[in-house]
Parts: C-alpha cells; structure tokens; sequence
C-alpha cells in the first residue's frame, strides 16, 4: 500500500512540476530552468523546517515564494530572448541553482548531531513528517490538496481574461503586443507563477523524500518537467496530470518488470503517444468526449 | 493629430521609406496609396513601432512616439490591423475581442475570473457592439481559426476597434474582398469614424480607397509624389506615371 502512496506522492510532486512549465508554455516560452526552481523550494522548505523548525505549511509556502522571486528576476533577462536561445539561458540558470546547492554547507547542531544542507553529501535529515508521526495517508492527502488548488487555479485562470491573454501571447506576439498587451509584464507574470508552481513542488519532494542533493536537480528534471505539458498538451490543465500519470506511473513504475528493456520501450511509447496524439494525450478532442460520457452537454461551448 | 515628419527607414542600401512628411487631421480618413513596394506598409509599422525609425519623427496628438514600443503607443491611441491576418487562432471570437480591451479599467484583479464574473457590464456591452459592428454576433464562441476568410477580416478588425483606438491603421483591410464586402467595410469604416475614430487606410483596392477618403497621400519608392482630395490625386501627373509606369517620377534617390 505504502509504494502506491508513495507513487500517488510522486505523481502530484510532477504534476505540479509540470504544470510550471505549462504555464510558461501557455505563453509560448520553453524554459529548461523549472528544475532549478524546483530545488529552491525543496532547500529553502527543507531549511526552513528543519534549522529553523516552522510548521510545514508556513515553510512551504515562504519556499514558494522565494522561488517565485527568483523565476521574477530571472525573467527579465531571460525573457529578453526567444526560442533556443531561451532554452540555453534556463539551462544556465537551473545548473547555476545545482552547483549553488552543491556546494552549500550550513550544518547546525540540533540533539547532538549536525542537520543542514551538507554540500556534496546533501541535505539528509528532512524528516520533519517523519518526527511529527504524519502517516502515508496524511502525507498523500496534503501533497494532492496542493495539486489540487493549483489545478483549480490554472483552470479558473483559463476561463478569465488572464488566461485568454497568456494564451494570446502565445500564439502571436506580434498581435498581442498590438492589441496593447505588454510582453514583458505577461511573460514575467507567467515566469513568476512558474517558479510558485515549481517551488511548492520541491517543497513537497523535499519533506516526501527526506533527503536531497544536487543530482536531483539536473537538466533531466527539467526535462520531465516540459516533456509533461508538451506530451499532455495545452489545451487544459489535465493533460500535464494525464501525462505524468502516463510517464511516471505506466512507464517508469509499469515498466519495471522489463529491467533494462524499460528504457528502450519508455523511449518507445513516448514516439508511438506523440504520434497517436500530436496535440497531446488530453486534446480538445478527448475532453469532448469524456464530457459526453460523464453525461455533461455541451462540450464545444464550454471554453468560455 | 499624427504627424510624420522626414521619417525614413533604410533597409541596408533600400530606402523604404524616405522622409515621408504626412499629417492626419482629428476626424479625417486619410487614404495611403502606392505601387508594390512603394513603402505603405513600412510606414504602418513605423507609426506602430514594430521597426525602429531610421530618421525622422513620429509625433501622436503632440507626443513622440519615437522609441515607444507598440503597446504603449496602443495605449495613446493608435490601433492597427495587419495586411496578413493576425487573429490570435485558438481563442474564441468573444476572447479575441475581450484581450484586446486593455485600458486601465478593463485591467483589474477581475481580470483573473471567469468570464461571468470577470467581464464588466459595460464590457460585455462594448463586446456585443463589436460583434454587431463585424456581423459575427451568432459567432461569439467559434475559435478564430473556424472563421471563414472574410470573417476573420472582420473580426480583425473589431479587434483592432475594441482597443477604444483614436487613430486606426488599416493594412489593406479589402485585400482578397469582393464587391459586397468591399461595400459593407466601407460602411464599417464609415461607421467606425462616425464614433470619433481618425483613420488611415493603406489599401491598393481603388474603388474602396476613392470611395471612403477624404485626403489621399500617394507613395512611390518610400516618398510622397502627391497629396490632395479623391479627385485631386487621380487627375496628378506624377501619380498617373508612377501607376503606370511612365517614367521615374521621384528624383532618381531610389
């Protein structure tokens, strides 16, 4: 029971991984950064409950925050290029977090042992679910109620005025800089609420895994992170939860019985699934009819 | 109301458009015509910022616009639409109109609700009088992209008006366009200046051009050979060789 909570954990932690970048992609940036802001909230949340001993929830969100802050002052410059070129400064910025965090050592004593980040060791007494006698029910139940607040709000995002302008962004620059839309202020704002989204996921990998260290956070994670939305699609924010579920729970968990075949068959299904479905798993298409079966009318007409 | 005045652009050795002096008046249609390449177009984007000027300046009801970039001049007032359509495709018809209502009390915190709850009164008013100006009323939740072609010039162009503009561009708005539709843009066009809206038309399409302006500008190799009325214009030497090719009626600059 407990590997299946364990995977319902994980599949949450990269949904909301995902969906910061899906987010940023709605605006038509692909950014390879997600990962680094995703190991300044699992430090930051990490510290924050265990040197300074917060309450997880106050932890978790101030990790957020930060993050967010960073992805804001990322943006700028980053932003300030398009297209590969962007994909190369994300790249820079998400190494630049790692090696930070490689070589960050801040140990205090607490009952007779160290606890800190630990540089190349890495950050390995996060245990505040552990000490506080959470059980895998609990933990599952409050990483998915994240999940699902932050899925509530990007699909409440994407019926405003908000949600069709990111999209506007996204699809032409050109015309929505003039119809009077400021492509810094939209790209920066979808930047910023990336780096949230990223940061309350490694918040919640942090305090679910117990332990973390620079080599969790390389250019693979961010990989997944933005393999999830394009493999999902942009339509709506359950493509990102259908293809997480699709990548972490029937590839890499179903797959296992195949040993080393499971990499060549992973690799092999994510062609085949592109392929079936170009504009991802969870297309227009799918919504549609999975409405019609659920018995609700109206599928065309409710993307308002 | 806008003034250019020796605005050039150079692309390398091309002289696009080459000190250009043009001042539309407050309430005017002013027609922008030429031959293929005569610099129309590049004026448009000079006026809206997309390309930097070479020389010269832009001034806006006595502000320069120079270095602005196009959502701030949208701002002050000057709207376009583009010679290629650029609708944003997969929005609705509703959400193309609502994006593009940008001033400060369209832009809120009620921004971020749904659109029952986030779209003012008075918005879904405006909105409504968009669609019956573009006749895409029973269209309102299509996406952008289902619209037919003539469609999607109009709701182009409702856009281009739902940014409450002072000044509107239009990049030959009649390209591709038959007689009837032609007949009903000039309606819209007149009925869109009858709401106090200036307007320059860049348009190739004769019958619409002669038909709905008041001041016509012709330019041929980035320069202005002629300025006047309708009549005026069509009766101009330079205008008639520079149409048909007669001679080199600049100064050879070109």
């Amino acid at each position: 029971m407990s590997y299946y909570l364990g995977l319902a954990q994980l599949i949450g932690i990269h949904t909301l991984l995902g969906l910061s970048a899906y987010v940023l992609m709605l605006t038509g940036q692909l950014s390879l950064g997600q990962a680094g802001f995703f190991a300044i909230g699992a430090y930051c949340a990490g510290i924050l409950t265990v040197i300074f001993e917060l309450h997880i929830v106050p932890a978790l969100l101030i990790a957020a925050l930060l993050a967010a802050f960073f992805a804001f002052l990322v943006g700028f410059p980053a932003l300030r290029v398009k297209g590969l070129m962007l994909v190369v400064a994300t790249i820079a910025f998400g190494e630049f977090v790692r090696l930070f965090f490689f070589n960050l050592s801040w140990r205090v004593p607490r009952d007779g042992i160290h606890v800190g980040p630990d540089s190349t060791n890495g950050f390995r007494e996060i245990r505040y679910f552990v000490a506080n006698g959470w059980s895998a029910w609990e933990i599952t139940l409050f990483v998915w109620t994240f999940v699902l607040l932050v899925m509530a709000a990007l699909w409440w995002t994407d019926r405003s005025r908000a949600g069709a302008v990111l999209r506007a962004v996204g699809e032409d620059e050109l015309a929505a800089q003039s119809v009077g839309l400021s492509l810094t202020t939209v790209k920066v704002t979808a930047m910023t609420a990336g780096g949230f989204i990223a940061g309350v996921g490694g918040a919640l990998y942090a305090h679910t895994a117990t332990y973390v260290d620079h080599l969790t956070f390389t250019v693979l994670l961010a990989t997944f992170a933005i393999s999830y939305p394009i493999l999902g699609g942009l339509s709506s924010v359950f493509g990102t939860l259908v293809a997480v579920i699709f990548i972490q729970g029937l590839l890499v968990e179903g797959l296992r019985f195949m040993g080393d075949w499971r990499s060549i068959v992973f690799g092999l299904l994510i062609v085949v699934a592109m392929n079936l479905k170009p504009s991802g798993l969870f297309d227009a298409r799918t919504a549609r009819l999975l409405r019609r079966a659920v018995g609700l009318r109206g599928g065309e007409k409710s993307r308002a | 109301m806008l003034e250019l005045s020796g605005l050039s652009k150079h692309f390398g050795g091309v002289k696009a458009v080459d000190e250009l002096d043009l001042t539309v008046n407050e309430g005017e249609i002013v027609g922008l015509i030429g031959p293929n390449g005569s610099g129309k177009s590049t004026t448009i984007n000079l006026i809206c910022g997309v390309f930097g000027e070479t020389a010269g300046t832009v001034r806006f009801r006595g502000e320069l616009m120079n270095g602005k970039p196009p959502h701030q001049r949208l701002r002050a007032g000057l709207a376009r639409t583009f010679q290629n359509i650029r609708l944003f495709p997969n929005l609705t018809v509703w959400q193309n109109l609502w994006v593009a209502q940008n001033s400060p009390q369209d832009v809120s915190a009620r921004g971020f609700l749904p659109r029952w709850f986030g779209a003012t009164r008075r918005t879904r008013r405006e909105i409504a009088d968009l669609l019956d100006l573009a006749d895409l009323g029973h269209k309102d939740d299509e996406l952008a992209s289902n619209l037919a072609f003539g469609e999607q010039r109009r709701l182009e162009f409702a856009r281009a008006a739902a940014t409450r503009p002072r000044l509107l561009l239009l990049d030959e708005p009649a390209a591709g366009m038959n007689q009837q539709e032609i007949a009903d843009l000039s309606r819209r066009i007149h009925r869109v200046r009858d709401s106090g809206v200036t307007i320059l038309l860049v348009e190739h399409v004769m019958e619409l051009v002669m038909g709905v302006t008041e001041q016509i500008a012709v330019l041929n190799f980035g320069r202005k050979i002629a300025f006047g009325t309708p009549g005026e214009v069509q009766r101009d030497k330079a205008v008639q060789e520079a149409y048909l090719g007669a001679s080199d009626p600049g100064d050879g600059s070109a």
